[in-house]
C-alpha cells in the first residue's frame, strides 16, 4: 500500500493522499444523515455490476425478452441471485437516495457554496427514476408491459409536446418492442451515461466542500469548532460497515422474498385490474388519478403535470431561492418540506390501499 | 281471457304481415294507431296489451296492432276501425297462429326489409316437429309460435329478457314440458328441465357461457322433435366432434346399433349429463362398462387397462402439480415447469377422449406421453425445492460472514477511538 502511495506520489505529487489522509467530517448529533449519500452510492455500484452480469444473458426484444429473464432466472447459476438483487437494490436505492435529499433539504445542506452539489444530486435521483422506469419494462412481464402503458400515456398529458414525447419514448403509438428496444437503450447506455457525468461532479463537489454543518450544530457551538473525525479511517470505516449491512439485507431480501416474474405480457390481452406503478411513482400515479376533470382552465392531467414538472424545477432551484437565513420566512422551505413528505406519504397509502 | 290474450297478440304479430305486406317491402314509417291510443287507456285484459307491445320488437319497427288483427288504425270511431268491413279479425284462433306469423316471417322479400339474416324456413321447420304435425292433426294444446315467443311483448331472441333467449330456453319449454298436469295427456315424463338444471350443460349455461347446450341445440327450435336412437350420436357430434369420430371407430359402434341401443347417452345420459370422472370406465363399482361386461371379459380387460392408464396419469400429475404449487409457494420461479404440467395435462385430456375407441394401446400410448411430461414436471419441482433449501443455507451462511465482518468492523471503530494511554492519564490528572 505505502509503495503505491510512493509511486503515485512520485508522478502526481502528495496532495491528493494528503488530501483524504487530512480530510476531516463534522461529528454531531445529525452525523447519521452523512451515511446516507455513501449508502446510494454503494446500492448504485451494486446496480452497475449485477445490471452488467445481467446484461450477459438479457435479450432485449419482445419474443425474447421474458424467456431471457426467466433463463437467469432458472438455469443460470445464481441468476436468481444476480436478478433479486438488481430489483432489491433498485427500491433500496430510490429509498436512500430520497431519505438523503429529504435529509439535505431539511438540515440546509444546500446552502452556499453547495447550490451545485444540490442541483447535481436532484438530477441524479430524477434519473434514478428514469433508471427505474425504463428497466421495470425489460422484463416484459403483464404487470410491466400495463405499467408501462398507462406511465407512457401520462407523457401525453404535457401541453405542446405531451404527443411528441409519447411517441418519442414509446417508438410509436403504442408500447411495442419498439418502446422495449428504446428502453433498453435508455436503461443501459444512455442514462448510465448521464450519470457517470453527474455523479463524478456530485461526488467532486461533496469532497471539494466538504460536508455542511447544520445551522442549529454551528449555532450551538458558536465560539468553538464544531468536533470532527477523520474521513479516513473513522468516517470510511463506519460506511464501510453500513455497506455490508446493506450487503447482508439484499441477499436477504432476493433469498426470501425473490422478485416474481410473473407472466409474460401479450400486448392484445386486457388490461389486469389494478395495474400499478412503482411506489415511488404512486403519489403522481394517484395524484393524476384524483384531480378533476378540468382545474382551473386547463384538463386536470395536464394540470397536474405541469404542476408536477413545475415543482421539480422548484425543487431544484432551492438553494437559490431560500436566501433568507433570518427572520421570519427563513422557515418556509421547511414547513414546504413537510407539507410534500405528508403529501407524498398520503397519496403513496391511499394509491397502494385502493 | 288467456286463450283471448294469444289470440291477440298472435293478431299483432300477424298483423304486422297485413298492415306491412299491404305497404309492400318498404321500411317502417309513422303509423297513426288509434288501436294503442284508446286501448292503452283500458284496464286489463283489453289494456295490457297495448301496454305491452310498446317495448315489443314489432312495435319497435313500425307494426301495428292491425298487422295482426286487422281493422284501421287511422280510423278514430270504434265502430268503424274495427268493423269486418275494414278486415278486423279480433283473436285469431291457437291453430291459425302459425300461419298468421308466417305470413311475414316466411316472407323473405319483406323479411330483408328488417332483417336480411333472419331465417325465414320457421314454419315450414314447425310443420315437421311434433308441435306442428299435432296442430295439424287438431291438437291446439301443443306449442304455437305465441308459446314460446310471447304475444304482446316480443324481443328479439338477442335479448337477455327474451323468452327464447339461450339462458332462458329451458324454462320456457319446462313451463309445458315440467307441467304434469299440461303433459299428462301425452304419456311422456316431466322431469327433463329438473335433469337438465343438475347437468354440466345447464352448470354452463348458467356460468355465463351461452353456446352450451339447451333444449333446442339438441330438440331443435322450430323444428323440435326427440332424437332418435340413431341420430344421438350425430346430435351430440355437433359439439363433441372428436368424441363422436372416434366412437365411430370403437367396437361398440357396430354392436350397439344392431341391437338399438343410443350411442353417447348410454353411458353420459341425455338430460341430466353430469361431469364426466375416470370412474365412469374401469372395473370399479361405478363404471358403466360394469353394466355390460364383467372384469374378466375382453371388454371387462380393456375398460380395466384404459382405467389403469387414466388414473395413473392423473395421480403422476397430481403428484407433480403438489410439487410445483410447493416450490410456487416458496417463491421459486417454475414458469417453464407450468407449461410442461399444462402440455402434460392437456395429454391427460387427450387421452379421456381417446378412450371413445376403446382401444387400450391408443390410450396408454398418450398417457405414456402424459407419464413422461409428469415425471419431468415433478423432477424440476423437485430441484426447485432442492435449490431453495440450497439457497436458505447459503443465506444463513452469507449471513453470518456479513455480521462476523461488521462485528469486526465495529471493534476496529472502538478500538481506533479508544482513548490513548496517556489521554488517559492526562484526564485523571486533571480529575
Amino acid at each position: 500500500m505505502l509503495k503505491l502511495r510512493d509511486w503515485w506520489e512520485e508522478r502526481f505529487g502528495t496532495e491528493l493522499f494528503s488530501f483524504l489522509w487530512h480530510k476531516q467530517v463534522p461529528r454531531h448529533k445529525h452525523t447519521i444523515w452523512y451515511y446516507l449519500g455513501g449508502m446510494t452510492l454503494f446500492l448504485f455500484l451494486v446496480q452497475v455490476v449485477t445490471g452488467i452480469l445481467l446484461l450477459l444473458y438479457y435479450r432485449p426484444s419482445p419474443p425474447e425478452a421474458f424467456e431471457s429473464v426467466q433463463f437467469i432466472m432458472t438455469k443460470v447459476k445464481f441468476g436468481w441471485l444476480i436478478r433479486g438483487i438488481h430489483a432489491w437494490a433498485a427500491n433500496l436505492l430510490i429509498f436512500t437516495a430520497m431519505v438523503h435529499m429529504f435529509s439535505t433539504f431539511f438540515l440546509k445542506a444546500y446552502r452556499k457554496p453547495r447550490e451545485l452539489t444540490w442541483v447535481t444530486g436532484c438530477a441524479l435521483f430524477f434519473l434514478f427514476l428514469g433508471f427505474g422506469f425504463s428497466g421495470y419494462l425489460l422484463p416484459w412481464n403483464e404487470l410491466a408491459f400495463f405499467a408501462t402503458k398507462v406511465g407512457t400515456q401520462m407523457m401525453a398529458a404535457v401541453p405542446v409536446i405531451g404527443t411528441w414525447l409519447l411517441t418519442f419514448f414509446r417508438g410509436g403509438e403504442e408500447v411495442t418492442g419498439a418502446t422495449l428496444t428504446r428502453f433498453f437503450g435508455f436503461h443501459v447506455a444512455i442514462f448510465p451515461l448521464l450519470t457517470t457525468g453527474l455523479l463524478g461532479a456530485h461526488l467532486f463537489l461533496v469532497q471539494y466542500f466538504g460536508m455542511s454543518t447544520p445551522i442549529s450544530v454551528e449555532q450551538a457551538h458558536k465560539d468553538k469548532p464544531v468536533p470532527t473525525y477523520a474521513f479516513i479511517p473513522n468516517f470510511l470505516l463506519r460506511d464501510i460497515m453500513g455497506w455490508y449491512i446493506a450487503l447482508g439485507v439484499l441477499a436477504a431480501l432476493a433469498a426470501i422474498f425473490p422478485w416474481e416474474l410473473g407472466v409474460k405480457a401479450d400486448p392484445f390481452g386486457a388490461t389486469p385490474a389494478g395495474i400499478k406503478p412503482e411506489w415511488y411513482f404512486l403519489f403522481m400515479f394517484q395524484t393524476l388519478k384524483k384531480i378533476p376533470g378540468h382545474v382551473l382552465f386547463i384538463e386536470g392531467e395536464q394540470f397536474g403535470v405541469l404542476a408536477f414538472g413545475l415543482g421539480a424545477a422548484l425543487w431544484m432551484l432551492v438553494p437559490f431561492l431560500d436566501r433568507k437565513q433570518e427572520g421570519p420566512l427563513r422557515r418556509l422551505p421547511a414547513v414546504a418540506g413537510g407539507v410534500i413528505v405528508a403529501f407524498i406519504i398520503v397519496m403513496t397509502i391511499w394509491a397502494w390501499r385502493s | 281471457m288467456r286463450q283471448f290474450l294469444s289470440i291477440l297478440a298472435v293478431l299483432l304479430a300477424a298483423a304486422s304481415v297485413a298492415g306491412a305486406q299491404s305497404q309492400s317491402s318498404a321500411a317502417p314509417a309513422a303509423v297513426v294507431d288509434n288501436c294503442r291510443t284508446c286501448h292503452a287507456q283500458l284496464d286489463d285484459r283489453l289494456g295490457e296489451p297495448a301496454k305491452q307491445f310498446v317495448d315489443d320488437i314489432h312495435s319497435t319497427r313500425g307494426i301495428t296492432c292491425a298487422s295482426c288483427h286487422g281493422g284501421d288504425p287511422r280510423e278514430e270511431d270504434m265502430e268503424k276501425s274495427m268493423s269486418r268491413a275494414k278486415g278486423f279479425r279480433g283473436v285469431p284462433k291457437r291453430s291459425e297462429i302459425p300461419q298468421l306469423c308466417a305470413k311475414c316471417h316466411s316472407d323473405g322479400a319483406f323479411m330483408r326489409a328488417y332483417n336480411p339474416s333472419l331465417r325465414t324456413d320457421q314454419l315450414s321447420q314447425y310443420q315437421t316437429s311434433v308441435h306442428g304435425k299435432r296442430l295439424a292433426a287438431g291438437d291446439t294444446r301443443v306449442a304455437v309460435c305465441s308459446d314460446c315467443h310471447g304475444i304482446h311483448k316480443i324481443r328479439p331472441a338477442s335479448s337477455p329478457i327474451s323468452s327464447v333467449y339461450p339462458q332462458q330456453i329451458p324454462n320456457t319449454c319446462g313451463r309445458c314440458h315440467a307441467d304434469a298436469g299440461h303433459m299428462k295427456a301425452y304419456k311422456i315424463p316431466t322431469d327433463q328441465l329438473l335433469n337438465y338444471q343438475a347437468s354440466v350443460h345447464y352448470e354452463k349455461l348458467q356460468g355465463g357461457d351461452l353456446a352450451a347446450p339447451t333444449c333446442v341445440t339438441c330438440h331443435g327450435n322450430h323444428g323440435a322433435t326427440p332424437p332418435g336412437v340413431s341420430s344421438v350420436e350425430r346430435v351430440c357430434g355437433t359439439c363433441h366432434v372428436f368424441q363422436e369420430q372416434l366412437f365411430d371407430q370403437s367396437p361398440h359402434k357396430a354392436v350397439w346399433a344392431a341391437k338399438k341401443i343410443p350411442s353417447c347417452l348410454t353411458c353420459h345420459g341425455n338430460h341430466a349429463i353430469k361431469h364426466t370422472s375416470d370412474a365412469m370406465i374401469g372395473t370399479g363399482k361405478d363404471s358403466f362398462c360394469m353394466t355390460c361386461h364383467v372384469a374378466g371379459d375382453p371388454g371387462g380387460k380393456t375398460a380395466g387397462q384404459i382405467s389403469a392408464a387414466l388414473t395413473g396419469l392423473d395421480q403422476s400429475l397430481a403428484e407433480a402439480g403438489a410439487v410445483l404449487d410447493s416450490a410456487e409457494q416458496k417463491g421459486m420461479e417454475v414458469g417453464e415447469a407450468r407449461v410442461t404440467f399444462s402440455t402434460a395435462h392437456e395429454k391427460l385430456i387427450k387421452a379421456r377422449v381417446d378412450l371413445h375407441t376403446m382401444n387400450s394401446a391408443r390410450v396408454e400410448e398418450t398417457t405414456k406421453a402424459g407419464e413422461k411430461l409428469a415425471q419431468q414436471v415433478n423432477q424440476d419441482g423437485v430441484q426447485a425445492l432442492a435449490e431453495y433449501t440450497f439457497r436458505r443455507k447459503g443465506l444463513a451462511l452469507s449471513l453470518v460472514a456479513i455480521a462476523f465482518v461488521v462485528i469486526c468492523l465495529w471493534l476496529l471503530i472502538r478500538n481506533l477511538e479508544r482513548p490513548s494511554a496517556g489521554e488517559e492519564a492526562g484526564h485523571s490528572g486533571a480529575s
